[in-house]
């Protein structure tokens, strides 16, 4: 009788241990990455390295700027893209379609939110790139390549639309039926009634789950190494190349080890992903949960 | 005069579906574009021999190497992700009360997990191996891999743990269980949530580039140690597209096809089961 008690207090213990240590894995992480680029954050201020433009990691140049606005672009346009699209598709799926087309989509989406990065590249190198090339850039002769901002917003918007379409579903899911009821009762057409009642109500849940969405884009890696260009320059239009973080860190690594404040550098850029991605995903993850209670 | 918010219903009935129709038809897009390029290419050789000499101008081989890598890393790490993510769920949904403290903050940490990119978590295990004194090996890629999946598994599955009645709970509690006695019954609830789980993790895991890229590195033979680095199918998909000889890129869009095959059935089987399987569920 006593063992049995033991066992199941020792099995407690052992999976509180487990569940604790999942959890110091972010602090970890956190720790691990700041650490590692240290020898470059004494070198140069925080402020210098965020905005400076130049990148020669030979001359011990580390500007970051132009990553940071690949990063900031391509996410911009992706998330303008996917928006409007995944909302009505939600709004479609939960208040106009019925069930069995329902059911004839969710397994498409599965495909979308299931297919990896790398397939995502191979496709925008195979057909976005060459559509830009052939159909834009005529019109543009200033510009020379498909690799550009542009393709790269596409792709990852995309990528983020299954993501977005869902936690659009599950939070117009999440309003009660009487609200809809009693704005329609009141002479409503159903599009009033999402327009002014569930969109209103579920705008916070909605803000949370692009910012979501927006940290998802950011660290999206391998489909933006293939189809953004990767040169460090500023992008000031659609048709320029850019050099996102989370590529910039992947072309990298190999000679990444051939100098100290190099390897720190990438670790930064790293850093900058994590610290990004940990707060966008803290606030909107409270905020969604408060949501659906 | 109050016509136009019919018109105005008319016309977000045609943005919707119309929006319905673009994402169909992203999707059909990208596997055929994949598909029509890369099937043709493919032939048995390529599945079924190990690079070759001249590989990388263009000469006879094939992606073999990556295959076995991947299966390895894939295999080992969905092995180790559920051993430690079924205890943790197990954990946070019987022996934590519902409205813990404790489980709130742990549950958020693994949302915040699982948003942490694989770059991330590549560039995080790559500092840690550095510090053990590893290098890129078939070890350090089956680590990062258990560490990106282990969010997405004890989400999947907590989901379901969660709804669990505690009805259920007591009464094995009033025939006179103990708690880790009780793992049976709730084996039993979350058993197809556990093979969606695995479904899932087993599709982020073997798509996943970034985290394997500093962590298992590449190689041409297949890993016969955990010392040895391996190859991973989306890294031979990117390295053979980076070449300049339309052989090689061929080769890439082969084992891309071959890539989509596999998380085509593996999405499509996580569907299936979900639908089909919950009847053991109360």
């Amino acid at each position: 009788m006593n063992y049995r008690l033991i066992k199941d207090k020792v099995a407690g213990q052992l999976m509180a241990v487990l569940t604790v240590s999942a959890l110091l894995l972010v602090v970890a992480m956190g720790i691990g990455l700041y650490l590692k680029s240290a020898p470059i954050l004494s070198q140069h201020s925080l402020w210098t390295l965020l905005t400076a433009s130049d990148w020669q990691p030979m001359k011990g140049k580390f500007g970051f700027f132009p990553f940071l606005m690949g990063t900031l672009s391509v996410t911009t346009l992706a998330i303008a893209i996917a928006l409007p699209i995944s909302l009505l598709m939600a709004i479609y799926l939960t208040e106009y379609a019925r069930k069995v087309f329902r059911k004839c989509l969710f397994p498409l989406l599965d495909v979308l939110a299931g297919l990896p990065s790398v397939i995502y590249g191979v496709w925008g190198t195979l057909l976005i790139v060459p559509l830009i090339a052939e159909w834009l850039l005529p019109h543009f002769p200033a510009y020379t390549s498909g690799y550009t901002v542009l393709a790269g917003g596409v792709v990852l918007s995309v990528m983020i639309l299954p993501l977005l379409v869902s936690l659009f579903i599950e939070l117009l899911s999440s309003i009660p039926a009487e609200l809809r009821e009693a704005s329609l009762s009141l002479g409503a057409t159903r599009w009033q009634t999402v327009r002014l009642v569930l969109l209103r109500k579920s705008a916070p849940g909605l803000l949370a789950a692009v910012v979501l969405a927006v940290s998802r884009t950011m660290g999206e890696t391998i489909a933006v190494l293939m189809v953004c260009g990767n040169l460090a320059i500023v992008p000031t239009s659609l048709l320029n190349a850019c050099y996102p973080l989370p590529a910039l860190i992947a072309n990298n690594y190999g000679e990444m080890l051939s100098l100290p404040l190099y390897e720190a550098a990438l670790m930064f850029a790293a850093f900058i992903l994590f610290f990004v991605v940990l707060l966008f995903n803290l606030a909107s993850r409270i905020v969604l949960r408060q949501v659906s209670r | 005069m109050n016509n136009f918010r019919f018109i105005e219903e008319k016309i977000a009935k045609v943005l919707m579906l119309f929006s319905v129709l673009v994402v169909s038809g992203f999707v059909f897009s990208v596997i055929y574009t994949i598909f029509r390029r890369g099937l043709p290419v493919l032939t048995w050789s390529m599945i079924s021999q190990l690079p070759g000499g001249g590989f990388y101008i263009g000469q006879d081989g094939g992606f073999l190497n990556a295959i076995i890598g991947s299966v390895y890393i894939v295999g080992a790490s969905t092995v180790i992700g559920l051993s430690v993510s079924i205890p943790v769920v197990f954990y946070l949904n019987v022996y934590l009360k519902r409205n813990s403290r404790f489980g709130y903050l742990s549950r958020l940490a693994f949302d915040v997990l699982f948003g942490i990119p694989s770059i991330v978590y590549g560039a995080f295990g790559f500092t840690i191996m550095i510090y053990m004194g590893l290098r890129a090996s078939l070890l350090g890629g089956i680590i990062v891999e258990t560490l990106l999946i282990i969010p997405i598994m004890i989400r999947t599955m907590d989901e379901v743990a969660k709804t669990i009645p505690t009805d259920l709970l007591e009464s094995s509690y009033s025939l006179g269980a103990t708690r880790i006695e009780t793992i049976g019954v709730v084996m039993r609830q979350i058993a197809p949530a556990i093979a969606t789980a695995t479904l899932l993790s087993i599709g982020r895991s073997i798509g996943d580039a970034a985290g394997v890229m500093f962590t298992a590195g590449f190689s041409d033979n297949i890993p016969t140690s955990l010392s040895q680095p391996a190859a991973t199918l989306p890294l031979s998909v990117f390295f053979q597209l980076s070449a300049p000889q339309v052989a090689v890129q061929n080769r890439a869009y082969a084992a891309a096809v071959v890539l989509t095959f596999i998380v085509l059935v593996l999405s499509l089987a996580g569907r299936f089961i979900t639908a089909h399987f919950s009847k053991n569920k109360v």
